[in-house]
């Protein structure tokens, strides 16, 4: 494959960063000799070093490079125009994509990042309004089936998430469990599937228990004399909410928000099942680049643009909560 | 002590959890302006007792009154008591000012009242150049200072204090004792508190609940529940003691050690047994010849102000405070005047009659 014809440079820069690594862990095992724990962290650390660390190195190096090892910006050029490769390659073939009426911005690329963060944050809103107020009654001590929901709640995680999402289309399909239902009550069939709210249903169903467990764990830890003291002081069970149980419970709003947002934007799989293509979303983009277009530079330019997002989201987050659990997540 | 009025009255309080009695038949009231302690090991339902005026538990049967009007079923935000908290309870997410504006500010009180109020508190609990301060930057007693004032800026007519100097040092809970117990004069607000502090009990309280499993063993001012303790338990657990069986042979003589003491006390059946009270610091030491019971030294131990003595004579082991020191083997005499041998009901004899 002609990916991975990385010039010699390439593999000297790699060989650096890999020696600099190697010898800063030296160093540190060496400073903290008789400190045997540092031995333990050995494999870990291979493993972050072969699978973390490696792959993102290999992204940033494809992003800025050609498929000819020199270094360009042409990949995010390519992510803003989604047409700029054809255009070049009409323009190497000596025709003018202008009189061809070929030159606009291809906003494919741009406009799907758009709704993929578009479709995060609905599905981060919904996921916060439905599971707040979950968290909520399962955290209730007076609430005896508080525990039972909890279950009910992990139950669907030990299955895989893909079986989870295709078993949404024999609900949703034209002659599935709903319509089936809905016609035999005499109702006409919905148009159920293939569309982005079929999709918005998948992920909220996926990710909600993200939502859910950091809320309802934080919610959990709380102290009830907080409650107790603030009804003491005349507020009642809604002020007391409001004022008290609410803002301390910010730290797992914050931490179910960012395990929510962060996969829902990098989704796939979800759109291509329940939304029929109609609805592709930057996760599907990226794959599809990658594996369908055979292009490894511009989708690492792509997978670098979607991590430096997150990250801009996460340091967001941490100035709400400085003090939170959401930060520490990456 | 004229008669003051009855600020909140208890009427056969009980209270299950699950089928386990934690209170059982507590009938109580509280006068204004007073302080009262609800006093008792732990597990002897006095923090339940005070969750009930509070408002954060129903007990199961009974009710509470106050202020002539029955508040069993009001919630805690409705009723005229505010609460310390055993640890505070501060809001972690507020600062001292906002802790303390609580209150205030959930009664919707404008904001020059609420600043003006605040800071009255803020000096009222000597931490003026605290307001912006995180709660969680504060040591101990200054976040027990800011519950208090949190409490105290609503100007409750009674304040509940739940164990409130559990978790201070004995020098900052000395200081703190005398300092409510100064904030309680000059406000005039009523307190009730709960400790399992006998000194503490005695100390700041104008009247003394003693509990003893869900149910009220003595109430009675400080000093009459010293010196005149109804039973053994509460003889034990406020102040130190010597318990000894006895025998009265009639009013106002008892038989114990073998010898016969004139006492104070009458009323008794002739040769009922009784418990013998003696407390440390009532038994004299005097020579060998003169008396009442002789004894070996066993133990000394200085405790600061006084020795403590463990001398056997007469069959027991009796603790002995003096400022004087008796070498440990030597031969010495005790005696005890009759006012300071306190005749109770036997304990068994007490429970069964409950």
């Amino acid at each position: 494959m002609n990916n991975l014809s990385i010039p010699s440079w390439g593999f000297w820069l790699m060989g650096i960063g890999f020696g600099l690594f190697v010898a800063m862990l030296v160093h540190t095992i060496r400073r903290n000799r008789g400190m045997k724990r540092s031995f333990y962290a050995w494999p870990y650390t291979l493993w972050m070093v072969v699978f973390t660390v490696l792959p993102l190195v290999l992204i940033a190096y494809y992003a800025f490079t050609d498929k000819a090892g020199q270094f360009t910006l042409e990949n995010f050029a390519n992510f803003w125009d989604s047409n700029r490769g054809m255009k070049t390659q009409l323009i190497a073939q000596g025709f003018d994509p202008e009189a061809l009426g070929m030159g606009a911005r291809g906003t494919v690329n741009v406009g799907t990042l758009i709704y993929s963060l578009w479709m995060a944050f609905l599905c981060t809103g919904i996921s916060l309004l439905l599971g707040y107020p979950a968290a909520l009654i399962m955290a209730d001590r007076e609430f005896k089936l508080g525990a039972t929901i909890v279950v009910l709640f992990i139950i669907p995680m030990w299955m895989n998430f893909l079986l989870r999402t295709i078993a949404w289309m024999s609900l949703l399909e034209d002659n599935g469990l709903i319509n089936t239902l809905l016609q035999s009550l005499g109702f006409a069939k919905l148009k159920l599937m293939y569309n982005s709210q079929a999709v918005l249903l998948g992920m909220v169903y996926n990710y909600l228990p993200f939502m859910v467990f950091p809320i309802y764990n934080s919610l959990n830890r709380q102290d009830r004399r907080l409650s107790e003291a603030a009804m003491d002081l005349g507020a009642n069970k809604w002020t007391t909410f409001w004022r008290v149980i609410f803002p301390i419970s910010m730290p797992g709003i914050v931490s179910g928000i960012t395990m929510v947002f962060m996969p829902s934007v990098t989704t796939f799989f979800i759109p291509r099942v329940l939304g029929g293509g109609n609805t592709e979303m930057f996760g599907d983009l990226i794959e599809r680049t990658f594996l369908t277009a055979d292009d490894w530079n511009v989708g690492s330019a792509l997978s670098l643009i979607m991590m430096v997002l997150i990250l801009f989201s996460l340091g967001l987050l941490r100035k709400v909560d400085p003090e939170g659990e959401g930060g520490s997540l990456i | 002590m004229q008669e003051q009025q009855k600020l909140i009255t208890l009427e056969n309080i009980s209270k299950e959890y699950d089928g386990t009695v934690v209170l059982e038949d507590i009938n109580l009231y509280v006068r204004k302006n007073e302080f009262l302690t609800l006093l008792g090991p732990s597990g002897c339902g006095k923090t339940t007792t005070l969750r009930i005026i509070g408002g954060f538990e129903k007990p199961t049967t009974g009710s509470v009154i106050f202020d002539g009007q029955d508040i069993t079923d009001l919630p805690p935000y409705k009723r005229r008591v505010n609460t310390v908290f055993q640890k505070y309870a501060l809001f972690p997410h507020l600062n001292v000012f906002e802790n303390i504006a609580f209150g205030l500010k959930v009664s919707k009180r404008s904001k020059e009242e609420i600043n003006e109020r605040v800071a009255q508190m803020l000096d009222l609990v000597n931490l003026k150049e605290y307001g912006k301060r995180r709660v969680d930057s504060l040591s101990g007693g200054q976040q027990q200072r800011i519950a208090i004032a949190r409490a105290l800026v609503n100007e409750p007519e009674v304040l509940l204090l739940d164990e409130p100097l559990g978790a201070l040092d004995l020098k900052l809970r000395k200081g703190m004792q005398l300092e409510l117990k100064r904030m309680q004069q000059r406000l005039g607000i009523t307190f009730i508190f709960v400790t399992h502090d006998q000194e503490e009990a005695l100390t700041m309280s104008d009247t003394i609940v003693v509990m003893k499993d869900g149910r009220i063993a003595q109430i009675g001012p400080p000093k009459h529940i010293y010196d005149e303790p109804k039973s053994a338990f509460i003889a034990n657990f406020i102040g130190e003691s010597n318990i000894i069986r006895g025998r009265m042979i009639k009013d106002e003589l008892v038989n114990f050690c073998g010898t016969n003491f004139t006492c104070v006390d009458f009323g008794f059946a002739k040769d009922a047994q009784v418990d013998v009270l003696i407390r440390p610091e009532d038994i004299v030491i005097v020579g060998e010849d003169v008396g009442q019971l002789v004894g070996t030294v066993k133990s000394v131990l200085f405790k600061g102000v006084h020795y403590e003595m463990i001398i056997d004579a007469g069959g027991f082991s009796w603790k002995v405070h003096s400022t004087s020191m008796q070498p440990e083997g030597s031969q010495v005499g005790l005696s005890i005047v009759p006012f300071n041998i306190h005749i109770m009901k036997p304990m068994e004899e007490e429970e069964l009659d409950e």
